[in-house]
């Protein structure tokens, strides 16, 4: 028997939505794939960061029940753990600043261009993530134009930007600024013009329209870009390894090498553990204080 | 001072696009340089060697052909999975809707080195042995959530009195999703699979977490960082960007022409039923 119930869509229309057990088997196959190679893997996550080293055998590790590594990585670790949320915080407001303006040409001004400059938006993407960090060697070099320019103005701390941690900043603005204009856009988009109209027939200056209107009505793509830029720049450690010295190293290079070249896997665990329930903590408390639950 | 201000928005829109495109460009314009020394980060002079002799340095082409390859496998096997569970979310009912959400959300709000060195903690508690499964095993799980997510949209965005029509007509459950429903999604499906390959053709963060001693393009691009990269590599992404954006404007191209002549169609015919009916 199949029991067919109304519900409205996102458009307000009536969709039927069937009850019945083609349902789970169309969710069956990816959701079983989404639990063993992402769900399960945080279980195995879990349990390697504690496990103990066994004596006298370097990269072999034994299952224990050791706590004391998350205090210890932690103790060891935690000055990248701080970049790296720094660093991304300063990344995602400047890509938001940057993001703002293009988004609301796109949206509102663009015309029959839009379809076009959308595609420029994510067209960067075709063109390799590490060659486009890669370039931007070449962009911030320091005999380069961008370089002399600064250092003429007597900006930069160090005299160059190469190698420091704000060519890593720079790195993880530019790589990451799709993922702020797209959302963005997609709030902007759906704004009624008349609004906006409205408020300036009633006498409002430009700036009160965008603080009273545009604004709080683009929020939910403030958010969703927001989230988008900061997660995977805090975890990214390309930026920090092709743009930054060793004194700009972030959590993502620590887990890397620790994993991978020391094979210190409780560690590198414990500290990927940490890096996402930090975020989990962090999206869910931002996603209740901006008020905007429906983005999940 | 007017014009100027009416136009101020557009002028740091465009702006904002150039920055998007400034280090392709570098990337480009170095496809073409003849590098002195073994970094090729500075303009020497100019050549065409590397756009001539494209596989002259060895394990460039034969990384690029195995990313090719596990991109085309994780693409098909992640737009099936993800196109599935897409019709049953918006199709149908059944208990856990909102874990099932959730499933489908954190991996996109994951950061790669942590779903990286997820999966790797988990293939060596297994003794899995690493290598090109590992990878495709590991791109299938990121992108479907991307291709969920696409295919939804344009599920949605559908009218559903499309498929009432075509049932009113006595069209049975198979005719209806061959003729009316797959045609309306295909566009959506077609979107989300160049989404998955390019993200699974660029990844290396969880590639490399999980590759074992397989070299794929991007991870051949990390190791000649250290040593200097060839400047066949830059041909190579190059002609890479250059293909997948000629492919996006062609369907973009083709579907807003394919979108006016519909239009036009319509108004005439419309226009014919009312030359039909008596004006009163």
């Amino acid at each position: 028997m199949v029991a067919v119930v109304p519900t409205s869509s996102a458009k307000g229309a009536v969709v039927t939505r069937r009850k019945s057990r083609t349902g789970y088997f169309l969710l069956l196959p990816g959701m079983t794939w989404l639990a063993i190679f992402f769900a399960i893997p945080f279980v195995t996550l879990f349990m390697t960061s504690l496990q103990a080293p066994v004596p006298g055998k370097s990269g072999q590790y034994t299952p224990a029940f050791q706590l004391s590594n998350y205090p210890d990585a932690l103790a060891e670790y935690w000055p990248q753990f701080l970049r790296s949320f720094i660093y991304a915080g300063i990344a995602t407001v400047l890509a938001l600043l940057i993001a703002y303006p293009l988004a609301y040409f796109i949206a509102f001004k663009a015309g029959r261009w839009r379809a076009l400059m959308l595609v420029l938006v994510i067209a960067p993407s075709f063109a390799s993530f590490l060659l486009r960090t890669y370039a931007w060697k070449t962009i911030l070099a320091d005999e380069g134009f961008i370089t002399t320019f600064f250092n003429y103005l007597h900006l930069l701390p160090d005299d160059r930007i190469l190698n420091t941690g704000i060519a890593v900043i720079a790195g993880l603005t530019y790589n990451f600024l799709p993922f702020m204009i797209l959302p963005l856009y997609a709030a902007l988009e759906k704004i009624d013009p008349r609004l906006l109209e409205a408020s300036n027939d009633l006498y409002a200056s430009a700036f009160k329209t965008f603080r009273k209107v545009t604004w709080p009505l683009s929020l939910p793509g403030v958010v969703a870009g927001t989230l988008l830029t900061f997660i995977p720049a805090a975890g990214d450690y390309i930026n920090s390894e092709l743009l930054g010295s060793t004194k700009d190293r972030m959590i993502g290079n620590v887990i890397q090498t620790n994993f991978i070249e020391f094979r210190d896997y409780p560690t590198a665990s414990a500290l990927s553990f940490v890096l996402m329930a930090a975020i989990l903590v962090l999206v869910f408390t931002y996603i209740r204080r901006a008020g905007t639950e429906d983005l999940l | 001072m007017r014009w100027i201000r009416r136009h101020f928005i557009g002028f740091i829109a465009i702006l904002v696009l150039v920055y998007l495109f400034v280090p392709i460009a570098v990337v480009a314009v170095l496809s073409f340089n003849n590098p002195e020394g073994k970094y090729n980060t500075r303009w020497n002079e100019f050549s065409f060697d590397a756009w001539t002799n494209i596989c002259g340095v060895p394990g460039v082409c034969d990384s690029f052909v195995i990313s090719v390859r596990i991109g085309i496998i994780s693409t098909l096997v992640a737009t099936i999975l993800g196109t599935m569970i897409a019709f049953g979310l918006v199709r149908y009912r059944f208990r856990g809707r909102s874990s099932t959400n959730l499933l489908i959300f954190l991996p996109m709000a994951t950061p790669e080195v942590v779903m990286g060195a997820s999966l790797l903690a988990l293939f060596l508690n297994l003794r899995f042995p690493l290598g090109e499964m590992t990878i495709i095993i590991a791109h299938i799980m990121f992108t479907i959530s991307f291709v969920v997510v696409t295919v939804k949209a344009r599920l949605q965005g559908m009218d559903p009195g499309l498929e009432e029509a075509a049932r009113d007509l006595y069209a049975g459950p198979g005719a209806t999703f061959r003729f009316v429903t797959f045609p309306l999604v295909a566009p959506g499906i077609a979107g989300a699979a160049l989404l998955g390959f390019s993200l699974s053709f660029d990844d290396f963060i969880i590639s490399f977490f999980n590759a074992g001693t397989v070299v794929t393009f991007p991870i051949y691009i990390w190791g000649a960082a250290q040593r200097g990269i060839p400047v066949q590599v830059n041909a190579l992404a190059t002609l890479v960007f250059m293909i997948a954006l000629a492919i996006v404007l062609i369907t973009q191209l083709v579907g807003s022409r394919r979108r006016k002549m519909l239009e036009q169609e319509i108004s005439r015919k419309s226009s014919s039923v009312d030359a039909l009916v008596p004006k009163s």
